[in-house]
């Protein structure tokens, strides 16, 4: 460690101002406080004294979204073998088939999405800020295991570019960039996007094993006709509640599994980095919204009316939304109140989507792409309604 | 039911704003600010309500082909004057727009002076002539162009205050300089539009 800190003191001034490489100053400044803790303190007051700082914050969020990714591994790798029909594939097999899989995919957007990142930072002078590698991170959770590479890198950049770098880089974007990527490729590129075949990688689509469909429980339940029962259609392509919950089933990356999702949600409500109210409000959204449909439901009606929130909440990628997405501190809403209203919006979205919405099989993205639209006006109606409620508290003093 | 699935229709799935992008001039230039946004998305709501309404009367009892039969003439019954419905729409506007000012001058003095030039400005937003010729073209009955008017105003003012309240948020951003104001304001109304995709679709 002390020679690596005396090598980067040594070529310190080399990106000082009037330095030879002063332009790549950000390079070396985030590979410095990327090992060290940096020595600057802030020379002016007022000082706040706290051990967390942006990079520690995305951090934490690296290792609570890290359950969520081994876990994508394995199981990409599962169904590899399952779809195959190779019945010799042991436990260790699968993690090979599913590193091999996934990890180039992680690898490209990290690449690809780091190099937008450096290139702004350098050309417009600002720091390379850590938020880029939770974009980095999120955006291939929530790709199917089939996308190609170069979509990968198409999907990034677009995220990292016009989600967030146009608008000043991290912490003044609008949309989160990973859902932002995430929608561009989904309309871009449809057909590697949705649909019963990306879900599961093929060796060969002519010698799939026999009975395999590549559907997922959502395609499954939205195209129950009228008058069925959804329970006995779902039970009949395989999926049980256990099974959703546990998630070994195909969907994207990240986000089959409540497990470390919920592993994942628990680090980030103990450490305070996600908020805890708009998850909570989501759950609400989502209990509510579903019950309601519950109680529509009737022969008469398409049978998806009828399934409970619980399941809801095992299909699709709603918990990873929630928890990892619809918490990013800078595109959701930032009062106490606007919070819950924000958080149980998306949930009530979510299943109208789904349910009310042939169009998508999947409401998490658009409706919480949707939410990040309207949480300034949240905001904005919350705080003005604080005002004057304040205002007619003090004008009450005045009246005596 | 059906009128309140158009009311959900023309304002979410169908955004007057963002699915058509129709009144973008005022849209980008008074988003600057969010009361100022509110006060023409309240004054947009006004006139289209008023002018859908008044426009179907008028399509239906003047220009439309055989639309003068009701005055028993025969040489008007034939007639078909459909050919005036773009220079009747936006005069009936114009003139609409005025009256709306004078009477708010008049009576809301308050209100007028808030809403200032974005008043007079409604003549030429396009939301409000493509709402009529959206009527026009759907063929929709009097009650259905009445929620019609009233709910794609409002979904017109839905997105106006969203993009005020954004802009308010974004006063404190980075921004390249080449895209300061108008360039990160079309680019973020392209988002926008993106993210109300997601009531694309549904069936009411």
């Amino acid at each position: 460690m002390r020679a690596i800190r005396r090598w980067m003191d040594r070529i310190r001034p080399l990106f000082a101002p009037g330095g030879r490489f002063h332009r790549l100053h950000p390079i070396f400044e985030a590979g410095d406080t990327f090992i060290f803790t940096p020595a600057d303190v802030t020379a002016g007051p007022p000082h706040i004294r706290d051990a967390v700082d942006l990079k520690r914050w995305m951090i934490m969020v690296i290792i609570a979204l890290a359950p969520c990714l081994l876990f994508g591994i394995y199981n990409a790798g599962r169904q590899y073998h399952l779809a195959n029909a190779v019945a010799t594939a042991s436990f260790w097999d699968h993690w090979w088939r599913g590193a091999i899989i996934v990890l180039p995919i992680v690898f490209v957007s990290y690449a690809v999405g780091g190099f937008w990142e450096v290139l702004f930072a350098i050309v417009r002078k600002h720091e390379i800020n850590e938020g880029f590698l939770v974009t980095g991170l999120l955006f291939p959770l929530t790709l199917p295991p089939t996308v190609p590479l170069w979509q990968v890198a198409l999907g990034i950049s677009f995220g990292v570019v016009i989600g967030k770098e146009i608008f000043g880089g991290t912490g003044f974007n609008v949309l989160n960039p990973a859902l932002t990527a995430r929608a561009f490729l989904f309309f871009a590129h449809a057909p590697q996007m949705t649909g019963d075949r990306v879900w599961t990688v093929l060796a060969d689509p002519a010698r799939a094993a026999e009975g395999f469909s590549g559907a997922t429980p959502l395609a499954v339940a939205a195209a129950a006709p009228k008058g069925s029962d959804i329970f006995a259609a779902l039970r009949e392509a395989g999926f049980t509640w256990q099974g959703m919950a546990l998630g070994f089933e195909g969907g994207s990356i990240g986000e089959t599994s409540l497990i470390p999702i919920a592993v994942g949600a628990l680090i980030l409500i103990l450490t305070g980095v996600g908020a805890w109210r708009i998850m909570a409000g989501g759950m609400l959204g989502l209990i509510v919204t579903t019950t309601l449909f519950n109680a529509l439901a009737g022969p008469a009606y398409l049978p998806y009316l009828a399934l409970p929130w619980t399941w809801h909440l095992v299909m699709g990628s709603f918990a990873f939304g929630l928890v990892f997405m619809a918490t990013d501190p800078v595109s959701a809403a930032a009062t106490n109140v606007g919070k819950w209203i924000y958080g149980f919006l998306i949930g009530a979205l979510v299943v109208l989507v789904r349910v009310a919405n042939p169009a998508f099989p999947e409401g998490v993205m658009l409706s919480i792409l949707f939410m990040n639209v309207m949480a300034p006006l949240v905001d904005y109606i919350v705080v003005q309604a604080h005002i004057r409620s304040r205002a007619r508290y003090l004008r009450s003093f005045a009246r005596g | 039911m059906d009128l309140l699935s158009l009311a959900v229709r023309s304002i979410f799935i169908e955004n007057i704003l963002l699915a058509s992008f129709l009144g973008m001039c005022s849209f980008l230039a008074i988003s600057k600010r969010m009361e100022t946004a509110m006060g023409l998305g309240a004054a947009v709501i006004f006139v289209q309500s008023i002018t859908v309404p008044v426009n179907w009367a008028i399509r239906r009892f003047l220009l439309a082909p055989g639309a003068l039969a009701w005055t028993r003439l025969p040489a008007l019954a034939a007639l078909d004057l459909s050919f005036l419905t773009f220079v009747c729409f936006i005069s009936l506007i114009a003139s609409l727009v005025q009256l709306v000012e004078m009477t708010l001058d008049r009576f809301f003095p308050r209100l007028y002076h808030a809403l200032g030039i974005f008043l007079p400005l409604i003549t030429v937003n396009c939301a409000i002539l493509g709402g009529s010729l959206f009527m026009v073209e759907r063929a929709y009955t009097f009650p259905e162009s009445l929620v019609y008017g009233v709910s794609s105003g409002a979904g017109w003012a839905l997105a106006i205050t969203a993009m005020g309240a954004i802009r308010r948020k974004l006063r404190y951003s980075n921004v390249p300089a080449g895209l300061r104001g108008l360039g990160v304001t079309m680019i973020l109304t392209g988002l926008m539009a993106l993210a109300f995709m997601c009531f694309s679709g549904i069936q009411l």
